[in-house]
């Protein structure tokens, strides 16, 4: 490892422009003539529209245009889509309803999008939109996903009978009944995943540019995946053909999943700079992202885990009814299924697993990934459950995990996963030594002269990343595929610009990738500079969620870098008159093994592109591109090990102590995946404890539509960190890299619940476990 | 309209804006200050804080009316002569950003928190006075160390300077 290179804790390049103000969010783009819109969204449920009148709103001060629906339609602009097929368990396809980016006969949500105003400020537009007149027939509404399914409740698209969008199952049903008639003991948890908001802390925004000249569109949007946007307006949005749209992604204030899509507001921003000829501006408020960023999780489960008489587990089974909002988002129909249910194994051998999984339309904001997607359900149901059945057959949660798990690899899971690799007792003696768990009793008895019930809590995770395998995710249903791509382009001073097709919005990537050059080619990181996040400068690419832009995006740097240095040692052996073989890179310098003789790097990269004496046939330049598809997912896993103190009089629950142990594979930058993990329990730990979205269940009115009423962790509801990893590289790609970005959410809910039902004595403390919420357990 | 007049990160400045219009509008739509940050609408995020007249103000609570008069610090002012302000450094050098969108109104936070309790500042009171700003990447575990280190180095620089 170089000071630069792969493992060097290594300070931030992209910090500069984010700590001095100097930061390029979209809500910062200034463009000539730049307008401002604000959209007109429905107050209502679920509504028929009868009409819209625009005459007063549109003779208010300011106002350029204002359009609707049924404008949207007449020009073609297409469905929002979504892009992953999922079929029932009797074969047919997923029920999927309309989804017009805005909405011309029926609104279905809280916020639905209904037109959008354009005006010269943005106040002027937000006091237009206030008085457009939409007259609405108002409709019965349900939010709850299992009184959607029930006879009666009010249907949502005519195209999904009883609100059912599909029901899905993995699996065989048979054999784990099987299991479940023969065991020795059998848990059973009814369980919630509340419905969360992702919550970054920079709005969603876009700007609509339309070039009449030459027949042009620019967006700029708070995207997670530009390439992705463009791909999908283009080809099914019908906005523009794809050499005609550039799609910029700036620095993004945070992302989670929620600005993987491609919402109804950056079409429509788009659409509207074509209609009125100017450049439109929107950028939403906080209430506005609340109603309309794709919520996450919001999952009713049964779970059941047999064990036989020696305490193996013999079989599992889970129900469970997924709540997907009014609209069917880009990935919502993969989270509950494929990211969900194929990671029900955990860390366990078992042989027989079976999910039966039902989504269902509401009259709430539309439901999608939300930092680990799928997973963080499918590891609170397995973790709870573990942890329930030490409980009921008295013996330590630690044991029992330690008896179950897997220690065998490739292990096929009875859900279509492959494990490829693992060592899932060294995070958990890692997590067990560094918490002192053996010391639990002595801390117990002393918070107990404090008057505190303190619990202990463990969590075993396992999560599939680096997505994805595009052949595999094909044949599951997926629409796209899910490799990544590079180009490593050695200018001819030798300085290098890498471009990816990942997308940095918080994670570091402008260091870490740059590290994996300095490591690979021996040049410092301030000579290599990361490009990202432009369709016009960077080849095609699929963006940045999963955990993939190490393990898939790095990777395709990696390849990119094999090319290029096999072609600068062909140069160097031709400049040294050496055998190819014998040349090694190493210290920004191309040298002959065993000898004295070298060139450096920069000199080297101007042969290139001087061309006076290259190898005979070979061309100019020294520039080459990889699209990497990694051959499995990756499979980070960990233990996370929470202690908590109850107050009694308070149902108020102090973490005390909070250890994460993770095997993320290689690490390039130790500094930076620590704060992955910081922020992923910090979110973990919010969805336990203080995070959920509440619906007015008669009006759907969301009651939790803002900072005051949503609570999201401050500084003072978290404990500092004790982070650690241990390492076992994954097999899937060149480099060994596991991800880290979703770990933290995923393996926290559970130790976190865990911990606070040990300490009361009561296992059933749904989230988010509130002061009221474990006051009302505690005495239950 | 209002006339305002006041002094931002050491300029005098003059301008009108509307009544109703935010300090932070004011900053960064009029006076292209896009450091400052709005990351809600209740004042609860702190994405806004700058210095007015010495104090960490979230300036999405004032109207730019309200500063005629002030004298504002924003993140772009912080750093003096191109070196970074030890709360700066300290956030760079302890990885206490990710995103950063948070950022600028947090190291404006910490500046006025340090310059009001110097040395005396623990993880507790650094963890209780980061309530009035909001991070969704770090878990604070990082920006509470940032804070601390900056405090930490800043009042030994005070010691030195006396």
């Amino acid at each position: 490892m170089g000071v630069e290179g792969i493992g060097a804790s290594v300070a931030r390049k992209e910090d500069k422009r984010f700590i001095t103000g100097k930061g390029r969010y979209t809500d910062d783009m200034i463009v000539p003539g730049m307008k401002h819109a604000a959209f007109v969204r429905s107050p209502h449920a679920h509504a028929k529209i009868r009409g819209i009148d625009k005459s007063e709103a549109l003779a208010m001060p300011g106002v350029i245009d204002i359009l609707d629906g049924k404008q949207l339609t007449a020009d073609a602009i297409g469905n929002i889509i979504c892009g992953w097929m999922i079929h029932s368990k009797d074969g047919s396809p997923m029920n999927m309803g309309v989804w017009r980016p805005l909405a011309e006969d029926t609104v279905r949500y809280v916020g639905d999008a209904v037109a959008i105003v354009v005006a010269d400020t943005k106040a002027q537009a937000r006091e237009a939109a206030e008085a457009v007149a939409v007259d609405y027939e108002e409709l019965a509404a349900v939010t709850e996903a299992v009184a959607a399914l029930k006879d009666g409740a009010p249907q949502i698209h005519p195209e999904a009978a009883n609100n059912q969008i599909f029901d899905w199952e993995i699996g065989s049903s048979a054999d784990v009944d099987a299991a479940i008639a023969n065991a020795a003991h059998v848990t059973e948890l009814d369980v919630v995943n509340n419905r969360l908001v992702p919550n970054a802390i920079e709005p969603r925004a876009a700007l609509g540019l339309y070039n009449a000249a030459e027949d042009h569109y620019t967006c700029w949007t708070t995207s997670q995946n530009p390439h992705v946007a463009r791909l999908v307006m283009s080809a099914f949005y019908n906005v523009a053909p794809e050499n005609k749209l550039r799609v910029i992604a700036p620095d993004v204030g945070g992302g989670f999943g929620s600005k993987i899509y491609i919402y109804p507001e950056e079409i429509v921003c788009l659409w509207a700079s074509k209609c009125t000829g100017v450049p439109v501006k929107w950028n939403c408020d906080r209430t506005e992202a609340f109603l309309t960023d794709a919520h996450g999780r919001d999952h009713v489960s049964n779970i059941k885990i047999a064990f036989d008489a020696d305490h193996r587990i013999t079989g599992l089974k889970v129900d469970t009814i997924a709540n997907l909002g009014a609209y069917m988002s880009l990935f919502s129909s993969s989270v509950p299924t494929y990211l969900y249910a194929t990671l029900l194994s955990g860390q366990y051998n078992i042989a027989n697993i079976h999910a039966n999984v039902r989504t269902v339309y509401t009259n709430t904001t539309p439901v999608d990934a939300y930092r680990g997607a799928g997973r963080p359900e499918a590891s609170f149901l397995i973790e709870r459950a573990m942890e329930t059945a030490a409980r009921e057959l008295g013996v330590s949660p630690a044991d029992l995990r330690r008896k179950n798990f897997i220690r065998e690899f490739p292990h096929e899971t009875p859900v279509i996963m492959t494990y490829d690799g693992g060592n899932f007792d060294a995070p958990l003696d890692a997590a067990m030594k560094a918490s002192d768990y053996d010391g639990f009793p002595a801390r117990k008895a002393e918070a107990a002269g404090r008057g505190k019930l303190r619990g202990i809590g463990m969590s075993c995770y396992i999560e599939a990343c680096g997505i994805a395998p595009s052949q595999a995710v094909g044949a599951l249903g997926a629409g796209v595929g899910l490799w990544e791509s590079a180009e490593v382009r050695v200018n001819a001073v030798g300085t290098i610009e890498v471009l990816t097709g990942s997308h940095s919005h918080g994670q570091g990537h402008e260091t870490t990738f740059a590290q994996l050059v300095a490591e690979r080619l021996g040049v410092g990181i301030d000579t290599v500079n990361i490009v990202h996040g432009d369709t016009d400068k960077v080849q095609m690419g699929m963006g940045t969620y999963g955990s993939r832009s190490g393990a898939v995006g790095m990777s395709a740097i990696s390849v990119a870098l094999d090319k290029v240095e096999a072609k600068a040692k062909k140069v160097a052996a031709h400049l040294l008159e050496a055998d190819e073989s014998d040349i090694v890179i190493e210290g920004g310098e191309l040298k002959v093994a065993g000898t004295d003789k070298s060139v450096p790097w920069f000199q080297l990269a101007l042969a290139c592109y001087t061309a006076h004496n290259l190898p005979e046939g070979m061309e100019p330049g020294l520039k080459e591109s990889a699209f990497f598809d990694p051959s499995n997912f990756s499979f980070p896993s960990g233990c996370y090990i929470c202690e908590v103190e109850v107050d009694p009089d308070t149902g108020k629950t102090d973490i005390v102590q909070f250890v994460a142990a993770d095997d993320f594979g290689t690490i390039i930058n130790p500094m930076i995946v620590d704060g992955q993990v910081h922020g992923g329990v910090a979110q973990g730990i919010g969805q336990a404890l203080l995070e959920g979205c509440v619906y007015d269940p008669d009006t759907g009115q969301l009651l939790t539509a803002s900072y005051m009423d949503y609570t999201m962790p401050r500084a003072d509801d978290l404990p500092s960190f004790s982070v650690l990893t241990t390492k076992t590289e994954s097999p899937s790609n060149p480099l060994g890299l596991k991800g880290c970005g979703e770990a933290g959410a995923i393996g926290s809910p559970p130790a976190v619940i865990n911990a606070i039902t040990d300490a009361i004595g009561n296992n059933n403390v749904p989230m988010p476990a509130s002061p009221q919420t474990v006051w009302a357990a505690l005495k239950a | 309209m209002a006339s305002i007049s006041l002094t931002v990160n050491g300029r005098q400045i003059s301008g009108e804006a509307e009544d109703r219009t935010l300090l932070v509008e004011f900053l960064r739509g009029d006076l292209g200050l896009t450091g400052t940050h709005v990351g809600c609408d209740t004042s609860q995020c702190g994405a806004c804080v700058v210095h007015v007249d010495g104090n960490a103000v979230k300036s999405c609570t004032m109207l730019a009316a309200q500063a005629n008069g002030a004298d504002i610090k924003t993140i772009e002012g912080l750093a003096g002569g191109g070196e970074l302000h030890p709360v700066q450094k300290a956030f760079h050098e302890n990885h206490g950003l990710q995103c950063g969108f948070c950022t600028p109104g947090m190291i404006m936070a910490a500046t006025d928190m340090i310059n009001r309790h110097g040395a005396s500042l623990d993880e507790a009171t650094v963890r209780a006075e980061l309530e009035g700003n909001i991070c969704r990447c770090t878990g604070y575990h990082n920006i509470v160390k940032s804070i601390l280190a900056a405090a930490a180095e800043m009042s030994g620089t005070q010691q030195a300077a006396e």
